[in-house]
Order: C-alpha cells, then structure tokens, then sequence
C-alpha cells in the first residue's frame, strides 16, 4: 500500500506555493513520514518557521503551526518549548532565514542544546525573494545580487551548528528522499537540540543563473556531491574535493536545557523551603 | 492582609507582573530595565514558572510569543535600544492577536543615548514603532505603586483584548524607592483569556462570530491551529482577498476604539476650576502636582491632569479641559511629543506651551511653575 500523506496534511491548504522542480516539497515529504513513523501526535507537536519559500511549509501540515518573523523561528519555538515541555517542537526553513538573519538564534539554540529539532532547507540561495546570495552561496557562484560572481566565502551549516554545541547534527539531500526520514527520525528522537541540513535545489532562482539547464541536472549534481559517512572513510582528500559528507555528522550526550531549568526550579523552590 | 513593601519601581513591576499570573519571562540585560529581570529570575522558579535570559531583545520578543501561545502569562522587559529591536515581533504580536507585556523603562535616546539617565521620548514609538497599522496600549505609571497595580492591569488588557500591551516608567519611577501595598491574592481581579467554547474540528482562531476579540486556544491543547504574520482570514491561514483584509484591519483597531472607556486611564487634580491645566505623566507628572500646590498657594488657579494611559490616548478628556482652561501646559521629558498630541485634541480651544528637557535632569516643580505664571500673563 503507498504511504498516506493525507494523514498529517490540512485539507484544502494545497496546492502549495512552491515552483515546479522546487526541492522544498521533497522535504516536505521525508517530514511528513518521519512524523508517521515516530506516531507524532497533531496537538501535542509544534512546528514554527521564519520567512521564505521553506517557511511556509508548516502551513500544509495538520499541527501547531507558527509562521513567524524572519529569522526568529528558533527563538520563538524556545519559548513554546520552555513553557510547554511536554510539546515535541520543530523548526523549519530556509538557509537564509536560519543562519543570516536568524543565526544568532541559531547557535544559541546550538549552545542551550534545548530539545527542539531544526531541518533547514539549504537551496544556498534566497529563493523567495528573487534568487540573491545567501551565507551558502559558494564563491564564485551568480545570485542577483552577485552578478560578477559571489565574492563571499561559505558557511558550512553542519560545522557551524557543532561548533555551537548541537548535539545532533546529520546532512542529507533533496535527491536523498528516503534518507530524509530516516534522519529525521533519529534527530527527533534525540535528546538535545538536533540540526538536520538538507541540500536543497532551487531551479528558479538559482539553477537558473547557475548554468545547471533542468531540474534533473540539478537533482543529480545533489547525487553526485553526497557521499556518506561511510563511504568517505574510504576516500583520500582527493577524492573528496568537491563533494559534501552525508548522513549522521555528530551526535553527543550533554545535558538538555529545558531539564536543567527544571534543576534551578527545584532549587529555588528547596531555596525558598 | 496585604503587604507593605519598601521596593524600587522595576522591583514593583515583576511582583505586579507575578501577581498578575505570569508565569514565563525572557529578556535581555539593559539599563535601566534589568532590575526586572533580575527579579524574574529569582522569583519565577519559585513558583514554577520559567525565565529565558535570551541572545538578544528580537529572540526576547519572540521567546514570550511563542510561550503566550502555549496559554502562558509572558513579560518581557527593556529600554530604549531594546525596545527599536523589539519592534518588528512587536509587531507579530499585534496581528497575530497574542497576548503579552513589555516593559520599558525609558532612558534617553535615540541609540545609546544617555543610558542612566531619565527621559520620556519613546512614548511615540510605543504607538507607531512597528510598521502598518495596529492597535496600541500603553501605561505610563508615575510611583512605585502605580507600577505594580499598572503592571496588573496591563496583563489583564493585554488578555481581554488579545493584543501585546505596554508599561512605561521613566528612568526615574523605574529606580525610585517607595513603600507600597501589596494586596493579597484576588483582590485585584485577574482576566484570562477568552478560551473556545466550540468543538476543536470548529475553531478558527480569529473566529469573528464570538465578536472582536476572538477566543485564543492554546497550543499543545486539544485544539490545533496555524498562526501567520501575513494578513490572514478568520481561519489563520494567509489571505490577499482584499476585502478580507480590509475587515481584518479595521477589526483589530475596534478592539481599541470601541472600547476607549474600559481602556483610558487617568487622574485629576484640582482641575474643576482651573484657569491652566499642567498635562503630564510619569515622575513629571509628580513635579507638576507640587507646582499646582504652590500656584494655588499663590492664588493661581492651577490643575493637573495626569496621563496613565498614554495610548490611545485621552483626547475626549483633554478636549473637555480645553474649553474650559485658558491655558495648558505639557512638560515632558522629550521635545514635544504630548505637547503636539494634546495641540490636535484642544484644537484652538486653549494655548498649549510646552517645556520640553531633555538633558538627563528631571523636570522640576519651580521650571513648572513659573510656566504656569507665564501662561496666566
Ligand atoms: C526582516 C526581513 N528582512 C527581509 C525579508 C525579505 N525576505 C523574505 S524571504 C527572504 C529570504 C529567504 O531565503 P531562505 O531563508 O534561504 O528561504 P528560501 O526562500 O530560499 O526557501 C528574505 C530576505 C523579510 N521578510 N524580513
Ligand atoms: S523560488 Fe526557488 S525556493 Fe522558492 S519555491 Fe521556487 S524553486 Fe522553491
């Protein structure tokens, strides 16, 4: 039997809003049928984002939802997990809503390691706005406002969240869909805050400007790009050079911040006899 | 029995804000706002609540978003610089309909301005800070007292009409001490929210059936819902039909409008007889009742009205005074915002002068005074 989406989408909210050959709703999918396999409740989950095509994801799902500001989802979503813990949080959105203008929150929320599950859609580029460059944009790459070719060097969103103190930290792509849930499903389950990059494709706005000429070419460099983990334990530098490591990144055990303010709760209150 | 306490006017204000129901805080260090949160953050626990110290006044402004959704009481506090960064989930807030309060303790500006020093100049920021249009509420209390009971009164508006709320002390009644009563739990009458009374495949909600303010469900309930900052329809889902639009906006206003009344606070003194009218607010307003005392002393028939409510603002009130002073006067700690408010209420009924400060000292009663002479000459 094929797998039900219906299940977790609202009713007459579709079509979306995302072009055809857009990676977003690949995405969109692989959530959809983790949320499935790990049985997540509609009331008791919520899933805020920012602003920008990925953003509006959490509009097409049967759930919480909180569309916020740009670059704030993170910071709005601590405080629904801080006040209500016993809720399963999400953040969805884009490479520019997560670590331009929301990257401060971003490695904060790294920091806390508060027990919320980040997926961002990396298009590497600003997509809803027209197709400028983004923090991902590789060098030398055209966006519209980079005409002459990006001069800007690259975040690595995986790097960075380590560096920041996620616990969890997985890459996979958009041609990847079955993998999608798998690592969303394991960075759900972890305990802490958990980061899952997706390498994304906008045709429109990027595909276009970049000399990729459809959206299967840009499918298969996704395909051509991705090692996984395992398979680069067997590679020499070299042959690395230009592709990107996929799969589990990072994993690691510290203490998760909505359980450590419960500790300064019971201590105020011991406090206070 | 309730308590009398020796506290500071931010101090007054966190107790007013637990004494209101508040159970969640998140804030970012800022003179000469943190006292607040200073307060939070030891008392909050203690009664099970959380406080955040976020990475900055935007996450701040959205943290106490997110956690009023969950059907939590939020605050936030901040001054000046803060409060411009506040502006844009200020601003979510008001379309989106979820209640919240934020302090701000005016210092002097614009940007770093005179950070421990007093001013009165964000009261226009309060209304038009964020962009489009939106409703405002805004309290300026003028004693530590105040900024307890105000801080109560500005949760329970902020619930009744679904909408952020702000309460805006001057550096000056934010740091004074004083001794004030705490009443006991009750007594001054909390206000929650409306919750649904439909079944939760029903509930839309910005469901205009159950009039301007809708019923607020809370997430993590039975009920489920989509919150947007685009403009949205009755179902929280985003709309550009434009007569949708329309209604929406005009709607959110009349939360206001039609209920200037329940709103709009205020105090008279000595105003039955006035030939002048000193209209003030805050610790100037504290000034002016000396030098009202002092004009009558000296047989000059002086009154003060003091603002509380600074939005919406009071216009029927001082409209009714311009036609009955010869004269009104607004000393304020900027260069002339009240006064410019309250030349458009008295509309030529009376002259309106101001004195306007701006230099980090206070306003004090002598500079009133004499104002108050000349104004009569
Ligand atoms: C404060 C603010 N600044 C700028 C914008 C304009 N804006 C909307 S979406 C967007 C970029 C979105 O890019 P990304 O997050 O990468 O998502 P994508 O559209 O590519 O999915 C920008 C700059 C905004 N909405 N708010
Ligand atoms: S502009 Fe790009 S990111 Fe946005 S929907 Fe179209 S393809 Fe997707």
């Amino acid at each position: 039997m094929s797998f039900d989406y219906e299940k977790y989408i609202r009713p007459g909210k579709l079509p979306h809003i995302w072009c055809p050959g857009c990676g977003h709703g690949i995405v969109m999918k692989g959530l959809i049928r983790a949320m499935d396999a790990l049985g997540m409740k509609k009331n008791n989950t919520a899933i805020v984002s920012g602003i920008g095509c990925a953003s509006r994801l959490p509009g097409y799902i049967d759930c919480c939802t909180l569309h916020t500001t740009h670059g704030r989802a993170v910071a709005f979503a601590t405080g629904i997990k801080m006040a209500k813990p016993e809720m399963q949080v999400l953040c969805v959105g884009g490479d520019g809503d997560g670590v331009a203008i929301g990257g401060n929150h971003f490695i904060h929320a790294c920091r806390r390691n508060i027990n919320i599950t980040y997926l961002i859609m990396n298009n590497n580029i600003y997509g809803m706005t027209g197709g400028q460059f983004s923090p991902t944009t590789p060098t030398g790459a055209k966006a519209s406002t980079t005409p002459y070719g990006n001069p800007d060097p690259p975040f690595d969103i995986a790097k960075l969240a380590i560096g920041a103190g996620a616990t969890f930290v997985a890459r996979g792509t958009a041609y990847h869909a079955n993998q999608i849930e798998k690592l969303l499903v394991e960075a759900i389950r972890h305990k802490g805050f958990s980061v899952v990059e997706i390498l994304d494709s906008c045709p429109t706005t990027y595909g276009r400007r970049n000399r990729f000429r459809s959206v299967v070419e840009m499918m298969n460099n996704l395909k051509e790009i991705a090692v996984s983990v395992q398979a680069a334990e067997h590679m020499s530098p070299e042959q690395m050079q230009g592709k990107v490591l996929t799969g589990v990144l990072y994993r690691d055990n510290r203490p998760e911040y909505v359980e450590e303010y419960q500790k300064v709760i019971e201590a105020a209150q011991d406090f206070a006899g | 029995m309730s308590k009398i306490a020796f506290l500071q006017g931010n101090e007054a204000c966190a107790y007013g804000a637990l004494y209101a129901g508040c159970r969640f805080f998140a804030g970012y260090p800022i003179t000469p706002s943190t006292e607040v949160a200073e307060v939070m953050a030891k008392e909050l626990p203690k009664v099970g609540g959380k406080f955040i110290q976020m990475e900055d006044e935007i996450g701040a402004m959205a943290a106490i978003i997110g956690a009023s959704l969950t059907g939590v009481k939020s605050l936030t506090a901040t001054s000046g610089p803060g409060f411009s960064l506040k502006q844009e989930n200020l601003g979510y807030a008001c379309i989106t309909e979820v209640p919240c309060v934020i302090i701000n303790v005016m210092r002097g500006g614009p940007s770093t301005g005179m950070p421990t020093g007093p001013s009165q100049s964000d009261v226009m920021q309060a209304k038009w800070g964020t962009h489009g249009d939106h409703p405002a509420i805004c309290i300026v209390p003028a004693s530590v007292q105040e900024l307890f009971t105000e801080t109560v009164r500005a949760f329970n508006l902020s619930e009744k009409y679904r909408m952020p709320v702000t309460v805006m002390p001057d550096e000056i009644v934010g740091h004074m001490r004083e001794r004030i009563e705490i009443p006991e739990p009750g007594v001054i009458p909390l206000t929650d929210r409306t919750p649904p009374s439909v079944e939760p495949e029903e509930y839309k909600p910005y469901d205009t059936r159950f009039g301007d303010v809708p019923p607020l469900a809370a997430f993590g309930s039975e009920y489920r819902f989509h919150v947007t900052g685009l403009n949205k329809a009755e179902d929280g889902f985003p709309t550009t039909r434009a007569e949708l639009v329309q209604q929406e906006e005009e709607r959110q206003m009349r939360k206001i409008e039609d209920h200037i009344d329940d709103i709009v606070s205020y105090e008279e003194y000595m105003l039955d007889d006035a030939d002048v009218a000193v209209v003030a607010f805050g610790s100037t307003a504290r000034s002016a009742r000396f030098a009202v005392r002092e004009a009558r002393e000296a047989g000059i028939k002086a009154g003060l009205f003091r603002i509380i409510t600074y939005w919406p603002f009071p216009e029927k009130q001082i409209a009714g005074i311009a036609g009955r002073v010869k004269a009104i006067i607004t000393p304020e700690m900027n260069l002339g915002m009240t006064f410019h408010e309250v030349m458009r209420c008295a509309a030529g009924k009376s002259t309106v002068s101001g004195i306007f400060r701006v230099d980090g000292e206070p306003i004090n009663p002598g500079q009133i005074l004499d104002k108050i002479k000349e104004a009569l000459r």
